[in-house]
């Protein structure tokens, strides 16, 4: 709280940071695009998730033009896209919404903002260098069909799975879904 | 590179719906094209996770997938909405961004491969869509069908179509006419285009959510007495499948187009997997 010359309490307001918008234009691909939003709000309007959650795409886009580093990386909205491109169609900028919805996750989960349900596709990335677990009764399903038990992947390939870990090793993956930074 | 197409898997289609893996290959070995096998080929990695989570780490492990293909001269051929919008987006950002290429290569260069940009991602819709052409298609139906199908597109098959100028993001039409092919009717609705409620990880993260997004589309297909809905995507697939056990009172069966050629093509039902699926298809 701040007091305004009147004397009366505000609520503070976050001041822009520049140099968090500055990494998230710079942060990948897409990134650059930032800046064009003029806030229409076509894309809060195009979104499946934000027809039932308070989720508000915009508003995530503004926050990021600002830099409001704090209010963006723990919160919960920055989950809820689903990524399916539907605000990225309509907008009028061709803002890259869904790339910078990337940028500012990626940025979230190196502060060690990320959920437990999405460190375990971590570990099954890991482990089989797929998203879901193997399940028996799927194998025996697979065998009965007359297919090999193990799909040509590198589900059961040692020396594939050795290949792939390797590469999410050499990116610090690994260290990342122990939530350590990079 | 075209004629013959690396197949990649990914991860639901061979570890929960194996009716999705094998229909393909007996549809494909019916046209007389060759599927070449991509054998050690990982996750794609799925764009809504894995690029969630670290972007670098996404691009290296797609990369490798089409080094994979590229040491086969062929094109990469998905089965899988996820796995097609991965891997083109991946391609497309290393074949225009010779910075990143550098750095994946980089990384690739550990396990001895290198990507030279040589690859083409297909999805497999497309591809009986563009290279084997509805002709040939409607030649092997050998046995037409007759339902009210709700198609649903998913949303990494056309989009985003600034980079993959498929189709119209607002009115597509190449799954209608794939579906209509087989004698089938593909039927309007409500929300047609919109998202099942899987992607992004928001189905692991907050499946409350997700079930809500595929509640609203079982409600729009009930209202027009779809019989089946078909996707093109094993994880769209696996949301209205298995989603249908918390929201009962729907017995909507969930059809892979893969599957519904299957049936028009003549294969043995045993092909179909349809043993793993959670909403039973009594058709
Ligand atoms: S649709 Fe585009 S310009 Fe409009 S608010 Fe969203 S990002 Fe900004
Ligand atoms: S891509 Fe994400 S933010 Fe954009 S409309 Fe879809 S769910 Fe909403």
């Amino acid at each position: 709280m701040t007091v305004s010359p009147s004397g009366a309490s505000m609520t503070k307001i976050a001041e822009p940071n520049p140099a968090f918008t500055k990494m998230v234009e710079k942060g990948g691909p897409g990134g650059e695009t930032l800046m064009l939003c003029y806030q229409c709000g076509t894309c809060t309007a195009s979104c499946p998730s934000g027809r039932l959650t308070a989720f508000r795409t915009r508003q995530i886009i503004r926050k990021a033009q600002l830099g409001l580093k704090d209010e963006i990386l723990p919160s919960d909205d920055l989950w809820l896209c689903t990524t399916c491109y539907s605000c990225v169609e309509r907008c009028p900028r061709e803002v890259e919404i869904t790339d910078i919805l990337f940028i500012l996750r990626n940025m979230a989960v190196r502060e060690g903002h990320m959920a437990e349900q999405h460190k375990k596709i971590g570990e099954n990335m890991l482990k089989h260098g797929a998203t879901v677990p193997v399940k028996e009764e799927v194998m025996k399903l697979r065998v009965k069909m007359g297919l090999p038990e193990n799909p040509p992947t590198t589900v059961g390939n040692k020396k594939a799975m050795e290949d792939f870990r390797k590469i999410m090793e050499e990116c610090g993956f690994d260290k990342l879904m122990k939530g350590g930074k990079k | 590179m075209s004629g013959r197409y690396a197949f990649f898997l990914g991860c639901v289609a061979p570890l929960r719906y194996p009716g999705i893996e094998l229909a393909t290959r007996e549809i494909f070995k019916s046209l007389g094209v060759e599927l070449v096998e991509l054998e050690g080929a990982g996750c794609c990695p799925a764009p809504g996770v894995i690029r969630s989570f670290d972007q670098t780490t996404w691009l290296a492990l797609a990369a490798r997938n089409l080094a994979l293909a590229e040491q086969k001269k062929t094109d990469i051929m998905t089965i899988c909405n996820g796995c097609y919008g991965s891997m083109f987006e991946a391609n497309h950002i290393m074949q225009h961004h010779p910075e990143e290429m550098k750095k994946v290569n980089d990384v690739l260069s550990k396990v001895g491969l290198k990507y030279n940009g040589a690859v083409k991602v297909r999805h497999f819709a497309e591809v009986l869509y563009k290279d084997i052409g509805m002709e040939k298609i409607k030649a092997h139906v050998k046995n037409p069908l007759n339902y009210n199908i709700a198609v649903h597109y998913g949303c990494h098959f056309v989009k985003p179509t600034r980079v993959k100028h498929l189709d119209d993001p607002e009115r597509p039409r190449i799954l209608d006419e794939l579906v209509e092919a087989t004698g089938a009717k593909s039927i309007n609705y409500k929300d047609k285009l919109m998202c099942c409620g899987a992607g992004g990880g928001v189905r692991s993260r907050d499946n409350k959510t997700a079930l809500r997004m595929t509640e609203e589309k079982l409600k729009n297909l009930k209202k027009v007495n779809a019989q089946m809905i078909v996707d093109v995507c094993p994880f769209c697939h696996l949301q209205y499948d298995a989603s249908q056990n918390d929201l009962p009172g729907y017995n909507i069966p969930v059809i892979h187009l893969s599957q519904l050629y299957g049936m028009a093509f003549g294969l043995p039902r045993d092909k179909l997997g349809l043993e793993a699926h959670v909403t039973k298809v009594n058709l």
